[in-house]
């Protein structure tokens, strides 16, 4: 990978080996210093830093100017200017006066071209890490956070708000295209996931109830589970890595692009435009997909129950029957309901959010799907305490 | 410029699939030129580019570096030989994900055995050279499209190369920052002594900066003129090439 590396290692282990460079430093009077300098001068050769330099002027001597002698240098590159830019500064902090023209045509043309500019004070350095300054950022970064995530939900809701009075700007084929994107296309990974967690329930529940030979009522079991609780969970973190992930990385690349500018100009809300599909869709397709995998789940839990533990099939059919009321159904759908909109405001959220690099759309990404799950979690544990609290 | 061949291209024909973009294309860039490539939208130019930085391989043809043949040569010799140039690319392509300074040091983390003092030292002193001291630690987002271009350029020149590529340095600036690009770009050619390959259609670079040129045609698919852009400028058989550097008055 690295061929100079290894040669150098290679010349690095002859100890004995004398630099190629020289640098030797005089007195010229009582005032004048000179640098003189042979031999190469690349940035291959370990050159030295300037600190011996340093060390002649800082002692009590009255130096107040500094010439170069330089026509035994044989090859140079930036690693000779480097060294010269150091001993400047250092000269120039000083007050002490370098004269340039004892040195090479180029090299006094690259220094001049380095301190052309002055440095701006742009009031930027870096800073040492600090465990208490990272944390300190990081109670910054969320106390700042905040407002602007209400904001959010506040303007979604204004849109929301424009939307029923039928005059919010938006494309239907946009919608569309956001419904098939999260409604459809989802199914596969819905049917898998959810097929395999109502096996998982089936067959965690039937061990244990069929020590009492109550196996029949593994179908209450995985009926309600699944109706109430596991499809739409399952549904909701799937959505949140598919398509939450998905919307933060259209917005972030759209706000990169300068895009989501492009429309406020126009006048176009992009809270409008942008994110009121993406969460019609998801509220849209969040409970279906969720129904559908409940029924799948139940599907999973039947085979087991038949197959595994010799329950009849219209026995377990009528057990689910009766175990299941619609009241079991609405609530799942309405959890679905909410994971989808927490999703979906998670999604634009931090898309909309997004800096303008590459690196910042990953980070809206991850934050999006961290930021869904978390909500998800969070709403779940409400939702169902406040569902028995109410007895429904 | 100095009369020793640096480049050479041998009838390189480029194609993208079926579809070929210029055809049995011959020319010699010599140590210290400032070379033009020139020609309306669309003819090539990023194209005949990416051939000679080594980006894309030719369909047929020779192209030659200090007499090696690059695409001959094995992987190790060419991937040394890519490590004596510099390229700015038409859209800068700085890392978005790192702050300028580390930008710069990154081709000299990788490939000398600089100390990390070091690496930081030199980083600083190209920033510098483009006039951006100070800005070290600004990520490319946060500053503005000139700078952007001028941080590619301290990149392009982290390790001191021989060659350094321009594809169309000067797009978008305004006159005066353009310029001041075209002179640091001479500054360096005359102070590191690289051989220069510019991209371009700005007027005004052609003519200070270049020293020899070809001109790229769309419907012959070849070069159709090559030379000092200001001589073909007067004196170019061919029409088009007199219009096109005549701003379109033959
Ligand atoms: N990756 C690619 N695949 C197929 N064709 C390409 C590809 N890149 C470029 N082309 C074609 O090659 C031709 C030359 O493109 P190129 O980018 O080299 O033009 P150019 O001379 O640099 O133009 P401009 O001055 O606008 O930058 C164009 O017709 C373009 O359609
Ligand atoms: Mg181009």
């Amino acid at each position: 990978m690295k061929p100079n590396n290894r040669e150098n290692q290679l010349n690095a282990s002859h100890p004995k080996e004398q630099p190629p460079w020289k640098l030797a430093l005089s007195l010229l009077g009582d005032t004048t210093l000179q640098v003189e300098l042979s031999g190469n001068w690349r940035m291959r050769d370990r050159l030295p830093p300037a600190d011996e330099v340093r060390r002649r002027l800082e002692k009590p001597a009255q130096i107040n100017r500094v010439i170069f002698k330089s026509e035994r240098i044989s090859a140079w590159d930036s690693g000779l200017i480097n060294f010269l830019r150091n001993v400047t500064r250092l000269c120039n902090d000083r007050n002490i006066e370098v004269d340039d023209s004892g040195l090479p045509e180029g090299a006094r043309r690259l220094l001049k071209l380095a301190f052309a500019v002055p440095e701006q004070a742009t009031g930027r350095h870096v800073e040492p890490p600090s465990v208490l300054r990272y944390v300190g950022q990081v109670a910054l970064d969320l106390i700042r956070g905040a407002p602007a995530m209400i904001r959010f939900v506040g303007e979604v809701t204004l849109s929301v708000g424009r939307l029923l009075r039928g005059k919010a700007q938006y494309r239907r084929s946009d919608l569309a295209l956001t419904i098939q994107e999260t409604g459809p296309q989802a199914l596969p990974i819905v049917s898998l996931i959810s097929f395999l967690v109502g096996l998982i329930l089936a067959y965690m529940g039937a061990v244990q109830l069929a020590q009492f030979g109550a196996q029949i009522y593994i179908a209450d079991l995985v009926g309600i589970g699944m109706a109430r609780e596991i499809g739409a969970l399952m549904t909701g973190i799937i959505l949140a890595g598919r398509t939450g992930a998905a919307f933060a990385a259209q917005l972030g690349t759209m706000q990169v692009n300068e895009e989501i500018d492009a429309y406020r100009t126009l006048g176009i809300s992009p809270v409008d435009f942008l994110v009121l599909p993406r969460m019609l869709a998801l509220i849209l397709m969040a409970p279906l997909l969720t129904l559908y995998a409940s029924l799948v789940g139940m599907v999973a839990g039947m085979l087991v129950a038949v197959l595994a533990f010799n329950v009849d099939l219209n026995e377990y059919y009528q057990q689910t029957l009766s175990a299941l009321t619609m009241q079991h159904f609405l609530v799942g759908l309405s959890k679905g309901a909410v994971y989808g909109i927490l999703i979906a405001v998670a999604g634009c959220l931090r898309g909309m959010q997004c800096g303008r690099s590459a690196s910042a759309v990953g980070e809206a990404t991850t934050s999006a799907v961290v930021t869904a799950i978390v909500f998800i979690v969070v709403s779940a544990s409400l939702m169902t305490v406040m569902y028995q609290k109410l007895g429904i | 410029m100095s009369g020793e061949e640096h480049i050479r291209v041998v009838d390189l024909t480029m194609a993208y699939g079926d579809f070929v973009i210029q055809r049995d294309l011959n020319f010699t860039i010599e140590r210290g030129d400032v070379f033009i490539i020139m020609g309306g939208s669309g003819c090539g130019k990023s194209t005949l580019l990416k051939h000679l930085i080594g980006l894309k391989s030719p369909r047929k043809g020779e192209i030659w570096f200090d007499g090696i043949d690059f695409w001959k040569a094995p992987p190790q010799e060419r991937e040394a030989l890519k490590r004596r140039f510099g390229v700015l690319f038409q859209s800068g392509a700085l890392w978005s994900s790192m702050t300028l300074q580390e930008n710069v040091a990154l081709p000299l983390g990788e490939y000398t055995d600089l100390s990390e003092r070091e690496v930081n030292e030199i980083a600083s002193l190209k920033l510098a050279l483009v006039g951006l001291a100070g800005f070290e630690q600004f990520y490319p987002a946060e500053i503005s499209g000139g700078m952007r271009k001028r941080a590619s350029l301290a990149r392009a020149i982290a390790l001191d190369p021989e060659v350094l590529f321009f594809d169309e340095p000067s797009a978008g600036l305004d006159p005066i920052s353009s310029r001041r690009l075209d002179e640091l770009i001479l500054e360096i050619r005359d102070s590191l002594g690289a051989t220069i390959v510019v991209v371009t259609h700005e007027l005004a670079s052609i003519f200070t900066i270049g020293n020899n040129s070809v001109f790229l045609d769309n419907e012959s698919r070849t070069i159709i003129a090559q030379g000092d852009p200001k001589m073909l400028r007067d004196n170019a058989e061919n029409i088009k090439v007199r219009a096109f550097l005549n701003r379109g008055e033959p």
